[in-house]
């Protein structure tokens, strides 16, 4: 099985929905893998029992940054339940190739990021997050 | 006694010398390997897998310790391998031939046991921002624990080092200057004898990171006069878990030990001891003999083809990737761009493709091993403005061939990429 780069993984690179930064967010985290130098922010809005907006900033590899570009959409407006049950499965399907094991931490990148905002932001507990944990 | 003739062998094709490395006839995601990443690892010509295995086989025993013959013989073998690199890099004696684990190993045993003893609060360490993490970081520790200070020779745009401020540094009298011989990411080859003789000129002690020019260059450390030279065996033909630590008599002499055990002591009652000689001071535990071993017969392997014919050849296969690697559209190439002041490392970057999505394609699609990242120089890729670099690196067995299936792949992530 080969890691092929699909349209729409170049499509999310080179076109990253939710990118920026947001005014007020509720929480703001970065994080970088230390082996790639691979880095995404995170800005999240949470109101009541809701994700209601999301954005990120990052640099590093297609997988990384497509990957979180992605994630950024499956996070936005959905409530915080079904945001902290997201996990490394949601991010292989809906990155649709299969990702070489030395490419596993470029993919999880952003998911990272987005549980260790839960975590800060008082939605998670850190056992949980922990799960999404590669130990970059 | 039979005679012992000297064969001259005629240099061997590079074609004859891939058969040497089994490895080189494997396919990766169903393409031909082109193993392009010996500057972090070279692959192992069955002279060393076989003679690690003959050890085993035959020899294997713990070594200076049994009075029965297979001890003495692996005693034997350790000790004739120190003899072999000893002679490979012109040591005038092989107790100055200190076995550690790699390169890493070597540079931190003379920054805890020559530094501990020797720099002090307010002392100069001269260093150079070319350097690999593990000619910087051990320096760091020092200078945290010591209170000394680090200086750092900068680069120029072209990748080579700042001489004239190296000059100015020296008069500030440092204790110490470490450098590399061959910079792991730009290629660049220092000047290290003359950097070496301006050193002592200024009462400073030199070290000279080999790991990248043991393996390439014909060395020398006489002829260099360096203090010390560290240098690994897996980037030189030979296996991991064995590199070297080169010193000079006196100063291995001077130095307190660094690691303390088995082996390294001459008598041992419960409050103090006393140090074993020279080499075995420094090498406490049991030592890795079978990798030893397989270092001599590395040496002894490149010495059959001649550091020269193996520089001459790696000079030619740069030439041709710089060349080459030039004629693909929006590819930039750091350091030097000459053959003569470079080793057979290219580092590049190719449009905006982050080199790890570029090593993903040619590996998957071209079956090409490339290293993408940091390269373990962090303080350089900053200087260079990048967090990434691509970088091919060649050796005794890479074909010009091998090169084109590189350009071949670059093009192909060009038209992936759509750049």
């Amino acid at each position: 099985m080969s890691m092929d780069y699909r349209e729409y993984i170049l499509d999310h690179y080179r076109d990253p929905r939710n990118y920026g930064r947001l005014e007020n967010p509720t929480v703001h985290v970065e994080d970088s893998n230390p082996l790639c130098g691979d880095q995404v922010s995170m800005d999240l809005l949470v109101e009541g029992d809701h994700v209601t907006a999301v954005r990120f900033q990052g640099r590093g590899c297609a997988i990384s940054q497509a990957a979180t570009s992605m994630l950024t959409e499956m996070v936005q407006g959905k409530s915080v339940q079904e945001v902290v049950r997201l996990g490394k499965d949601d991010i292989l399907e809906a990155l649709g190739i299969p990702i070489s094991p030395a490419r596993m931490k470029c993919a999880f990148l952003g998911l990272r990021v987005l549980h260790k905002s839960l975590v800060l932001a008082g939605l998670e507990r850190p056992e949980h997050a922990d799960e999404h944990d590669d130990g970059l | 006694m039979q005679d012992v003739v000297e064969v001259r062998r005629e240099p061997r094709s590079v074609e004859e010398i891939r058969g040497d490395f089994p490895i080189l006839s494997r396919q990766v995601h169903g393409k031909p390997l082109v193993y392009l990443d010996s500057a972090a690892s070279s692959q192992k010509p069955l002279a060393v897998i076989e003679a690690m295995n003959a050890y085993y086989r035959s020899s294997h025993a713990n070594v200076h310790r049994g009075v029965y013959e297979i001890s003495e013989e692996a005693t034997e073998a350790l000790e004739r391998a120190r003899t072999k690199v000893a002679r490979f890099i012109n040591a005038r004696q092989s107790k100055q031939v200190i076995f550690t684990r790699n390169t890493t190993e070597s540079i931190n045993l003379v920054a805890y046991s020559w530094g501990w003893a020797n720099v002090k609060a307010g002392d100069l360490i001269v260093l150079t921002t070319m350097e690999h993490h593990s000619n910087l970081v051990p320096w760091q520790l020092l200078a945290q624990r010591s209170g000394a200070r680090l200086e750092f020779v900068p680069l120029t745009p072209e990748g080579l080092l700042q001489l004239d401020v190296y000059a100015r540094l020296l008069e500030q009298g440092p204790k110490l200057v470490a450098f590399t011989q061959m910079s792991n990411v730009l290629g660049t080859i220092n000047p290290v004898k003359e950097m070496i003789a301006q050193a002592h000129a200024a009462g400073a002690v030199a070290l000279v990171d080999a790991a990248q020019s043991a393996p390439h260059l014909p060395l020398d450390v006489q002829e260099l006069d360096a203090d010390f030279v560290c240098f690994s065996g897996h980037k030189m033909l030979g296996p991991t878990g064995i590199g070297v630590l080169y010193g000079k008599r006196e100063l291995l002499e001077a130095m307190p030990p660094f690691l303390g055990g088995g082996d390294m002591i001459r008598s041992v009652s419960l409050c103090s001891s006393t140090w074993n000689d020279l080499p075995w001071k420094f090498e406490a535990g049991t030592p890795a003999i079978a990798e030893a071993v397989g270092l001599g017969a590395a040496v002894d392997y490149l010495s059959t083809l001649g550091m020269d014919w193996v520089r001459q050849h790696e000079r030619s296969i740069t030439a041709y990737a710089l060349e080459r690697l030039q004629s693909v559209p929006q590819l930039q190439i750091y350091g030097p761009l000459t053959d003569e002041l470079r080793g057979g490392v290219v580092s590049f970057s190719l449009a905006d493709i982050h080199p790890h999505d570029l090593a993903s394609i040619l590996d998957q699609e071209f079956g090409v091993a490339i290293r993408a990242g940091h390269h373990c120089a962090q303080p350089l890729m900053e200087q260079l403005g990048l967090v990434a670099t691509a970088r091919a690196s060649f050796y005794v067995y890479t074909l010009p061939e091998e090169i084109d299936v590189l350009v071949q792949g670059l093009r192909r992530a060009l038209e992936i990429f759509q750049v």
